[in-house]
């Protein structure tokens, strides 16, 4: 009995605590951790990681996952740079088109999966790495920054954009302006899951599929729609990732698959949800830069950060796991 | 029957099993001898297959003796009843198949599974062959690969592989419902083949065609005790269904007369896969129209091909004569059809949702602005039909999975009574249902009728059908093979459609 409730406590509040927790012990090991400038540079960091885990989410919430959100930020950066140092568009194009891109690899990835009815982690995995593919094909393995050397030895014509830059790296009343749009968009994903009724088709959809269908839900139509809005996150974190370096770095997004994934199921148990949601997702993203940050401040090596981050994903899917085991038995 | 000395004897004697709530089995006598085919009869839930379980070691009894040869055996495990020589061919074959081995090592897999380490393929392959040649299938190629076979081919693999075994006596769940006559026939001459072989069968079939065609004996079941064990010769079908079913028949739901009006559903030709084959129907307005049949009919898959969960093979549907083209289930919930779908738990309603989430599912648009779903419209919603249809508790924001059966059935329900649904497909709606809220679910079908809708009703519980349907359908492997008035139809003439299979088509 009382092993009982102290799992269940440990399964509402453990990832709360654990948070509280990182943030104690670094602030003691560190006095400049707390500081402002340090949290909005968290808050900053997870940003991009954010909206890829809100993708995911997506993908989560329906029954389903997205293991091409990596790749897909590392294409949607590279075609931002591209356009402006390449092709000197505006800015218009220069944000809609990688959303596009976004949007037609979720496309891809919910006709694998629901008309050909390939497992989801299979179809991705393949689509993450045709993407994967695609984005080193197009910059041929280089990365874009403003007036680069061309291999015809010209000299690329266009820069990064101030206004785009701004994205990244400026500041709305004194909060970075990534952190403004993050936290935007925690909030309206939360408010579209809970309280409209596409999230509540895509939470029944993802519960269980075939009592959604015999009730009248078009079932395919809101996976597809999951794995779109999927892309389209994922499209945004690169969007985000190219404004804040200011280049269109190779290989961008290939570490954020595996912070994102670990961020969605820490915030599966967050205030015991047991079912994805953008808020635990959030929180799950601050965990997971907050322990970064504290590793950096730390001087931990940097290649050890995966050992960190593989770490906290399992803590959470045992968390998640047992709990949900525990509930079904 | 001739009594010969060397052959074995099966003797279970006392059986008794209960589950949570359930004595499935009580004090039940069953004996088989070697060389003989002994029938094992019983409505849907007498006891058969936990008597059966029992026997192969899936289940261990609560009391009671199972002995071989004057031997008392305990089976703690399907092996241990292997190691005496019972094996069960189940209806299932797929299940006890590895597709993708060859026939030969199927055929041989125990002694594979427990050999040493080297295997000796030739003698694998040799062995395997013989089998077969022994049950009269020498043709057969033993390096296919299993899962390439017809049912028919993997049920003798099954018995050759019971045969390697030395079995000694064989249990055949319901053998012939997958198989075409022919293939029938084939499996009852290798069934007379083990007889004189010494070997004992265990034939449980809803055919009674069948069980008189080749059983010595026949044991009938009812409520999880054993009615009678006689010789095949000393009775008859007529004597069985009524043993079957017992002489007690009360009308425990009282009917509601309500007119009868216009046509609203009507299907013809309803074709989808092997398990339904080419049905006609018409419901009228107000009118409840009885599908009776077996477990295995095909009325679920009726219900759900009607429902547009199913893609229809060959068919066409009209509700108030216009057709409906049903591509998904949203279509005939636009149409208004309601389904209350056989698997509550898993298909009729989200069990970890709250009643209130439930019973606006369908609703969803309708209680929505702007793709905002209205709060106070939808908790309007689940207070009204909480109300209206009595669900314990009242409470709309209880996850549905902590009701009882009855209670979940009314959400299951519930659900669709604000749409403009005209008919209702209930498939078995009483199922793990408890008798007060089962006359909770018919007041409500009644209601629904006297409102002008039109019911579908489909189950294998006769006397509920009987109870409240206008008119009775039978349906039997895939057809309506019989359409009976309220005031002709009684349990034993559905029952005696229902098992006649293929061979009794409508007669007149």
């Amino acid at each position: 009995m009382l092993k009982d409730k102290l799992l269940d406590y440990s399964y509402k509040y453990g990832a709360l605590v654990i948070i509280a927790a990182v943030f104690i012990v670094f602030s003691i090991v560190n006095e400049y951790f707390l500081s402002y400038d340090n949290i909005t540079d968290i808050l900053r960091s997870i940003s991009i990681v954010t909206f890829v885990a809100i993708g995911v989410t997506f993908s989560q919430i329906v029954d389903g996952f997205d293991l091409s959100v990596g790749s897909t930020v590392s294409l949607t950066t590279v075609v931002a740079a591209a356009m402006m140092v390449w092709y000197e568009l505006p800015l218009a194009f220069v944000l809609v088109a990688p959303l596009l891109i976004g949007a037609v690899i979720g496309l891809l990835n919910a006709l694998l999966i629901v008309k050909v009815r390939i497992p989801d982690l299979l179809a991705t995995l393949a689509v993450m790495y045709i993407i994967g593919g695609v984005h080193k094909t197009y910059t041929k393995g280089f990365s874009i920054y403003n007036n680069m050397q061309m291999q015809d030895g010209t000299k690329a014509p266009g820069q990064f954009l101030e206004s785009f830059k701004w994205i990244g790296q400026g500041k709305l009343l004194g909060i970075p302006v990534p952190v403004v749009l993050m936290l935007l968009a925690v909030i309206l994903v939360h408010v579209f899951l809970t309280y409209t009724r596409w999230g509540r088709q895509m939470y029944v959809t993802g519960g269980n599929r075939e009592a959604a269908r015999l009730s009248g839900i078009s079932v395919n139509r809101v996976r597809t729609f999951a794995y779109v809005l999927s892309g389209i996150f994922a499209a945004i974190g690169g969007v985000l990732f190219a404004a804040r370096v200011g280049s269109g770095q190779i290989d961008a997004g290939s570490p954020l698959l595996m912070e994102a994934v670990a961020a969605v199921f820490v915030g599966y148990s967050v205030l015991g949800a047991g079912k994805p949601n953008v808020i635990g997702t959030f929180f799950g993203a601050v965990l997971i830069g907050v322990l970064l940050n504290g590793l950096t401040m730390l001087n931990m090596p940097y290649y050890a950060y995966d050992i960190v981050k593989g770490t906290v994903l399992v803590l959470a899917l045992s968390i998640t796991f047992i709990h949900l085991n525990r509930r079904r038995a | 029957m001739s009594e010969s000395n060397n052959a074995s004897l099966l003797q279970m004697t006392g059986i008794s099993k209960s589950f949570p709530g359930v004595r499935a089995l009580q004090q039940v006598d069953f004996e088989a001898r070697g060389g003989e085919v002994h029938a094992l009869l019983g409505a849907n839930g007498a006891g058969k297959s936990t008597l059966m379980k029992i026997l192969s070691g899936a289940y261990t009894p609560d009391e009671g003796q199972i002995r071989i040869d004057g031997c008392s055996h305990k089976f703690h495990r399907p092996l241990d009843a292997i190691a005496s020589g019972i094996q069960c061919v189940y209806q299932e074959v797929d299940t006890a198949i590895v597709p993708t081995l060859s026939v030969a090592e199927n055929i041989m897999l125990d002694r594979i599974a427990s050999g040493r380490g080297w295997l000796d393929w030739r003698r694998v392959n040799r062995e395997a062959a013989e089998a077969l040649a022994g049950i009269g299938l020498p043709g057969l190629e033993v390096s296919k690969p299993a899962g390439e076979l017809p049912i028919a081919h993997k049920q003798l693999l099954l018995i050759a592989r019971a045969l390697v075994q030395q079995a000694k006596f064989i249990i055949f769940d319901e053998p012939t419902a997958p198989l075409s006559d022919e293939e029938a026939d084939r499996l009852f001459e290798i069934m007379e083949r083990l007889k004189q072989d010494g070997v004992g069968c265990i034939f449980i079939s809803h055919r009674l065609h069948e069980v008189f065609r080749i059983s010595d004996r026949v044991t009938v079941m009812r409520d999880g005790r054993r009615v009678s064990t006689r010789l095949a010769a000393e009775t008859n079908a007529k004597a069985v269904v009524e043993e079957m079913l017992g002489k007690t028949f009360e009308e425990e739901f009282p009917k509601v007369q309500v007119p009868i009006g216009e046509t609203l559903l009507e299907a013809r030709g309803i074709r989808y896969g092997t398990k339904v084959r080419g049905v006609d129907l018409t419901v009228r307005s107000g009118e409840i129209v009885g599908i009776a049949g077996l477990v295995g009919a095909g009325k679920t898959e009726l219900s759900r091909a009607l429902f547009g969960a199913e893609p229809l093979d060959a068919g066409e549907i009209r509700l108030n004569g216009r057709l409906l083209k049903l591509s998904e289930p949203k279509d005939a919930v636009r149409a208004g059809l309601a389904l209350i779908p056989e698997e509550r738990r898993k298909q009729g309603i989200l069990v970890e949702q709250s009643v209130k989430h439930n019973l606006s599912l369908p609703l969803l648009e309708r209680l929505s602005r702007f793709g905002f779903v209205g709060r106070r419209a939808e908790s309007d919603n689940a207070v009204a039909r909480i109300g209206e249809l009595g669900i314990q508790p009242p409470l709309p924001e209880q996850a549905v999975q902590y009701l009882s059966g009855g209670n979940q059935q009314k959400v299951a329900v519930g659900k669709w009574l604000p749409t403009d649904a005209q008919v209702y497909l209930f498939d078995e709606p009483t199922k793990g249902v408890d008798v007060g809220a089962k006359s909770d679910i018919f007041r409500l079908i009644g209601r629904l009728a006297a409102e002008g809708k039109g019911i579908v009703y489909l189950s294998c519980e006769l006397q509920e059908i009987l109870g409240i349907a206008d008119r009775i359908l039978v349906m039997s492997y895939g057809r309506i093979v019989k359409e009976l008035r309220r005031d002709e139809a009684t349990q034993e003439t559905i029952l005696y459609y229902a098992s006649a299979g293929e061979e009794q088509d409508v007669e007149g």
